[in-house]
């Protein structure tokens, strides 16, 4: 199941961030194993968000720390073994979906940086749009480009916060076919979910997040559809 | 992937951007027109006046201007949160820096390089014969300008009141860049023109300290 | 609590010392008169205010390093403490020049550089306003107190060079020359005060910030039950 050596897991150990008075979240432990599909489960405002950027490094930890593998998170992108979707979109609206891709693939230090901007736009059913600029996409292209950029340098650990979001029954598809081979191949993934149970039933396991803590896993034993449908999601 | 390389990567994609608009330099340009067309109504430009006023009212025109211009530097980069997309894919910050720096300094030049033969007609004051050396006094100024300037963006650019508080923070700061360019200016505009190097000396050592400054600390300016 | 009374009371009574000693202690001064003892104000305020921006800078950069809240204390404390000593010399400069020269303000080198420091102390306050969440708060404000305070020599350095290049008549002369040994007692002594009242004020301030996040620390830990 996973590629030898470059399986790599996630581990939260005492995590807490707060911003100023709120606390985003209180001492989470979690430990997530190389390969395994994660759903992060729980309302708005439960601390999904916050742990994911965590464990990309786009933010430090008030206390605690976030391994990837064994290294410890301390700067964004950890060696480029990260793929990071977030609430933004985190593309230029100015440039076209492939010089979008084609940036972040040159950044990243992706070999042939054209060649993988113009298969993953194929793949993500953008092939005939990687010259239009990105203003003129709808939402649901945008996720779908957000996600491709995601994939450029082929992460062992994906990070997905909401990657439903916008996308129609087309779209959904896709993203559930592309992380279901991504974890034939051994990609650990993490994505917070409302309720998308296309995207849901492609998880081996699910965590919930309550108030900044770790209300239930299904790793400890409760059915992973009872945590996925546990209170309105 | 070397810092020169990730930097230049950025720095093509800032030009890019600007190419396609145009708009940060042809506004800065006007704004800087405007500045010295007023500066103009408040004094009468007779010769003697406009040499002692001239190059002290060209800089502080072009202060004004930068502050204005590197509002967008970060606030561009905030509107779908691609900065958090860099800082995921570039090794070192210091890249994103450089680049916005680099182009910043590029739109300024390009500005005044437009607006000298205005103001040398406007005020009198012969630039053509000592061009090489004003368009060096104003790159070291320029880069001066825009190493604070992009600085108090990243800065300001989190906090309130952003628009007014880039200005506040980067102009007492260029205190020593305004009076060290005005009086090299100065010197090249006069009757016996002559290029200071004690005041480019400032300048230089302005642009290494702060260049410096934002090597250290430039991740934590983009710290979320 | 009584120990603190007692620094207060010790003090005054410095203060009250200094007072006496700069008014009737020192002698007057030869060309300038009565008016030249308002520099046992201007000059130990000066002091005062450097060393409370160098506190201010220590502070940012070990807060930028170690992240523990109490070097952000102690940089506003250190900040907002010095700034009205920076007030102090930029109005009794004024008060000083106008009976001696006619004018109000001179722009030399020292007075300039004084009132662009006062504009960076300001400019740091201002940046605090504006920025609540206190952890960017105290990270960004001491980014900014570390580019004002690397910034003070070049601007002291062009504007003196400036100066040289443009001179005027020589306004603020040494004082400090040619000190008659009452006069330098006078000073020494003023200078002294002025250091306990800059010790004090910033205890106080810092203890305030540090019970601010006390309050804080509290108010989290009741909404979090």
């Amino acid at each position: 199941m996973t590629l030898g050596d470059s399986a790599v897991g996630l581990r939260c150990s005492q995590l807490e961030k707060r911003f100023g008075n709120l606390v985003a979240l209180r001492r989470v432990d979690l430990e997530i194993a190389p390969g395994e599909t994660v759903v992060l489960a729980g309302h708005n405002g439960a601390g999904k968000s916050t742990l994911l950027r965590l464990a990309a490094g786009l933010t430090r930890p008030t206390s605690g720390r976030v391994f990837i593998g064994t290294a410890e998170v301390r700067e964004p992108g950890s060696a480029r073994a990260v793929g990071f979707l977030a609430h933004q979109t985190m593309l230029y609206d100015e440039l076209t979906a492939k010089e979008n891709l084609v940036l972040f693939a040159k950044l990243l230090g992706v070999p042939e940086p054209v060649r993988r901007a113009e298969n993953l736009l194929a793949e993500a059913g953008l092939g005939e749009r990687g010259d239009s600029l990105v203003r003129t996409f709808s939402r649901g292209m945008r996720q779908r480009l957000a996600l491709a950029r995601a994939l450029l340098s082929r992460p062992r650990v994906l990070l997905l916060d909401e990657p439903g979001t916008g996308l129609d029954a087309g779209g959904l598809a896709w993203v559930a076919g592309t992380l279901h081979e991504l974890h034939r191949d051994g990609v650990t993934t993490v994505m917070s979910l409302h309720s998308q149970p296309e995207l849901a039933a492609v998880a081996t396991r699910a965590v919930r997040l309550q108030a900044g803590k770790v209300a239930a896993d299904s790793a400890a034993g409760q059915a992973l559809d009872a945590v996925l449908g546990m209170g309105a999601c | 992937m070397g810092l020169a390389r990730a930097t230049g990567i950025l720095l093509g994609k800032e030009l890019r951007t600007e190419l396609r608009s145009r708009e940060l330099v042809t506004t800065t340009a006007v704004f800087v027109l405007l500045v010295i067309a007023l500066f103009s109504f408040t004094f009468d430009p007779s010769s003697a006046e406009s040499r002692r006023f001239g190059p002290g009212l060209l800089w502080l025109a072009f202060l004004f201007a930068a502050s204005l211009m590197l509002q967008t530097c970060f606030l561009r980069e905030q509107a779908n949160d691609t900065l958090s997309g860099l800082r995921l894919c570039v090794g070192d910050p210091f890249a994103i820096f450089l680049a916005k720096l680099a182009a910043n300094a590029l739109f300024l030049l390009l500005t005044e390089l437009l607006l000298l033969p205005v103001f040398s007609v406007l005020y009198n004051l012969p630039i053509l014969r000592v061009w090489p050396s004003l368009v060096l006094v104003l790159l070291v100024g320029d880069v001066g300008i825009c190493l604070t300037g992009t600085g108090m963006a990243a800065i300001s650019a989190q906090a309130r009141m952003r628009e007014l508080l880039l200005p506040l923070l980067l102009l007492p700061l260029l205190t020593p860049v305004l009076i060290a360019s005005t009086e090299a200016t100065a010197a090249l505009l006069s009757e016996n023109p002559v290029l200071r190097w004690d005041w480019l000396g400032i300048l230089l050592a302005f642009d290494g300290v702060f260049l410096t400054v934002l090597w250290l600390f430039g991740e934590y300016l983009l710290e979320e | 609590m009584g120990k603190r009374i007692a620094g207060v009371v010790v003090l005054f009574l410095l203060l009250a010392l200094t007072t006496y000693l700069a008014f009737y202690y020192a002698p007057v001064e030869r060309t300038m008169g009565v008016i030249q003892k308002i520099f046992y104000l201007h000059l130990p305020s000066a002091f005062t205010a450097f060393i409370a921006m160098g506190i201010c800078f220590t502070a940012n950069l070990l807060y930028v390093f170690r992240r523990a809240p109490k070097w952000d204390w102690l940089g506003v404390s250190a900040a907002e403490v010095g700034l009205p000593f920076i007030t102090v010399v930029l109005i009794t400069g004024p008060i000083w020049a106008h009976p001696v020269w006619g004018v109000w303000w001179t722009w030399d080198a020292r007075l300039t550089l004084t009132l662009v420091l006062w504009l960076l102390y300001v400019a740091y306050l201002l940046l605090r306003s504006m920025i609540e969440e206190p952890d960017r708060r105290a990270l960004l404000s001491a980014l900014f107190g570390i580019f004002a305070f690397l910034d003070v020599p070049l601007v002291y350095f062009s504007i003196r060079w400036f100066r040289t290049q443009h001179p005027q008549p020589v306004i603020l002369g040494g004082p400090g020359s040619g000190l008659e040994p009452r006069m330098r007692v006078a000073y020494l002594l003023v200078w002294a005060a002025f250091t306990g009242l800059l010790i004090l004020l910033l205890r106080s301030r810092y203890r305030l910030e540090a019970m601010r996040a006390d309050v804080e620390t509290l108010r989290r830990e009741v909404e979090g039950r």
